[in-house]
């Protein structure tokens, strides 16, 4: 608590300082100056911790040229990405080109906006929060369809179609996860959110049936969200052309880059906030420490399972994703939904824990079940290469 | 049951993680400029010039014979005779090169000098790091940087360099025989000569004997 009221007290005596007209803007941007440059910084960090790692899982070291260890990897980056020479083609429309990494760089830092970063440490008190940073989270989907009609390269538009059904089938389990949590707390304010969970890492979401379950669906749809691998069909680089940043080059690259990376930080953000009791220390007594780093410290962990993930599966076939999406986290995420309206009828305790586990997984015993046993899952036997003559 | 391959894979991803941090198995890389593999005993690519003793200019073995010049395919080698000449291992006075050079960008590295070369001079090396700022001239290597101490040569090629040192034994012991057969021919005909010349004294002494008596 002691942080807090140390930051309120600096932003005021700051606030006080300015002229009185402009006491308002002076005020937003104490407030959205951490913010930006917090997760700017966090994005080299990532940077660098996501090649080390992956090059680790992948038995050689990450980069390690530049400054002990490579520490300094992403200051050679970004000399590199910004002296690159800015390629715009010739037919294409370039306010809108120009606009579109920076529309979606704007949209994944305003859904940091609603984030609690302690009690009293967010940058806008909305009643609405979850629902705001939905909502400007979809318009991610138009900046990269801007990006991939402005270009005018049919492999771009393709590309960002393709990102965009892929985002748009995610959004719904995505949403519809969240909703679980909302049903318990009663509220669409994220604040109230951390507030129920506050009672230490038993209180946490993260820790019911409906919760554990809504977590890892929410985590899933997070990274087709943000195009993270293995549902990076929107940028595989070794197979497509890049999809939608094909005609970028230089800055602007980077900067979709760090929209997406930015995005990512959110979603986990949110994660941490809905599920792992958001500023919350796991222990009460742990409080003492101050908030912020204890989201971050969720964040921070989410980050890293999303690496690891990265270092892990290979990327899933358009098809696949699709199927992925409407075949099982949609049934998954609205049996999740039942379950946690008998949670609530319920009131918890032993017997909603039964009931509810039960009911999640025997859905997802069921439902597993029932699309590998569907024919597009069996094994492919290809009519000439396994027939009659090669077999033999 | 969905998931439970993912798991899998996500626990070897783990191990190898944790274990590129100590074992040596799951984090073979070798940092090549700081760290290096130690070469094969096998391993060669361009030829370069073997000298005996420690002054490359009077221990070389290169008699400028040439012949490695004439049967090198892709003709990287240019050799130019010196105009005096020195005593070489046996003793023998023989021109040694002017110059030696080898264009190391045209040499293919196939060994053919090595195979040819009568006086066990050309041999072949295994260094690699020929990095130039300059390609013409700077991968155009005179004499002096391809004379290389017979030590050198035991260092990477041991049993090569043994058989080597064995054949120029054998020359030697060879040259030392016929020198020494060639000596004691000499003697022989030299004694030969002084005995007939003996012989052919020893009538006109009965002569002169003769005539005195």
């Amino acid at each position: 608590m002691w942080f807090e009221e140390l930051l309120i007290a600096i932003k005021a005596s700051l606030v006080l300082k300015a002229p009185e007209g402009l006491r308002p803007l002076v005020s937003a941007a104490l407030s959205t100056m951490p913010i930006l440059s917090a997760f700017g910084g966090l994005f080299a960090v990532v940077t660098l911790l996501e090649r080390k790692m992956l090059g680790r899982i992948q038995n050689r070291y990450g980069p390690n040229r530049v400054g002990p260890f490579g520490i300094f990897q992403p200051v050679a980056d970004g000399i590199k990405m910004l002296t690159k020479e800015d390629i715009v083609p010739k037919t294409a429309d370039h306010l809108i080109h120009f606009l579109a990494p920076l529309v979606l760089l704007v949209t994944a830092m305003l859904g940091l906006s609603v984030i609690p970063f302690g009690q009293k440490l967010v940058a806008v008190e909305f009643e609405a929060g979850i629902v705001f940073f939905f909502a400007v989270g979809g318009a991610a989907e138009l900046a990269v369809f801007m990006a991939g009609w402005a270009s005018r390269n049919k492999y771009a538009l393709l590309g960002s179609l393709r990102a965009i059904a892929q985002m748009v089938s995610y959004e719904i389990p995505l949403i519809l996860s969240s909703v679980c949590v909302l049903m318990v707390t009663g509220s669409l304010s994220l604040t109230e959110v951390v507030q129920a969970q506050s009672g230490g890492i038993t209180s946490w979401f993260l820790f019911t049936p409906w919760g554990f379950l809504g977590c890892i669906l929410f985590l899933i749809s997070t990274l087709a969200e943000v195009n993270r691998s293995p549902f990076d069909i929107p940028e595989a680089e070794s197979e497509l052309i890049a999809g939608h940043m094909t005609e970028y080059s230089g800055f602007k690259y980077a900067v979709f880059f760090l929209a997406e990376f930015v995005a990512m930080f959110a979603m986990c953000a949110l994660t941490a906030t809905l599920f792992l009791g958001g500023y919350h220390a796991p222990l009460p007594v742990l409080n003492i420490i101050p908030g912020p780093v204890w989201l971050f410290g969720k964040l921070m962990l989410l980050v890293l399972l999303f690496i690891w993930i990265r270092g892990t599966m290979p990327r899933l076939r358009a098809d696949q994703l699709m199927e992925f999406a409407w075949k099982f986290m949609l049934p998954m995420s609205v049996i999740n939904l039942v379950s946690t309206g008998i949670w609530i009828a319920l009131d918890g305790g032993l017997l909603g824990w039964l009931v509810t586990g039960a009911c999640n997984f025997g859905a997802y015993l069921g439902l597993s079940r029932w699309l590998a046993d569907h024919p597009n899952h069996r094994k492919r036997v290809y009519r000439y290469a396994d027939g009659p003559i090669n077999a033999a | 049951m969905i998931g439970k391959g993912i798991l899998k894979g996500m626990m070897e991803t783990a191990k190898n993680l944790a274990g590129s941090f100590h074992d040596p198995e799951r984090l073979t890389t070798v940092e090549y400029p700081e760290q290096k593999i130690p070469a094969k005993e096998n391993a060669r690519n361009f030829p370069f010039l073997v000298y005996d003793g420690d002054d490359c200019e009077t221990g070389l073995r290169c008699v400028s014979c040439q012949i490695c010049e004439k049967e090198c395919p892709p003709q990287c080698i240019y050799i130019e005779k010196d105009t005096v000449k020195k005593p070489d291992f046996l003793g023998k006075m023989q021109f040694q090169p002017k110059t030696f050079d080898i264009d190391v960008s045209v040499c293919m590295g196939c060994q053919i000098c090595v195979e040819v070369c009568p006086f066990e001079s050309i041999r072949m090396d295994r260094d690699f790091e020929y990095a130039q700022g300059d390609r013409f001239e700077g991968l155009l290597l005179h004499k002096d940087q391809l004379a290389k101490p017979n030590k050198y040569y035991h260092s990477i090629h041991p049993t090569e360099a043994r058989e080597t040192d064995d054949i120029r034994e054998g020359k030697r012991q060879d040259h030392l025989a016929k020198e020494k057969a060639k000596a004691e021919k000499l003697a022989k005909a030299k004694e030969e000569a002084a005995a007939k010349a003996k012989e052919a004294q020893a009538p006109t002494d009965v002569d002169s004997s003769e005539k005195a008596s």
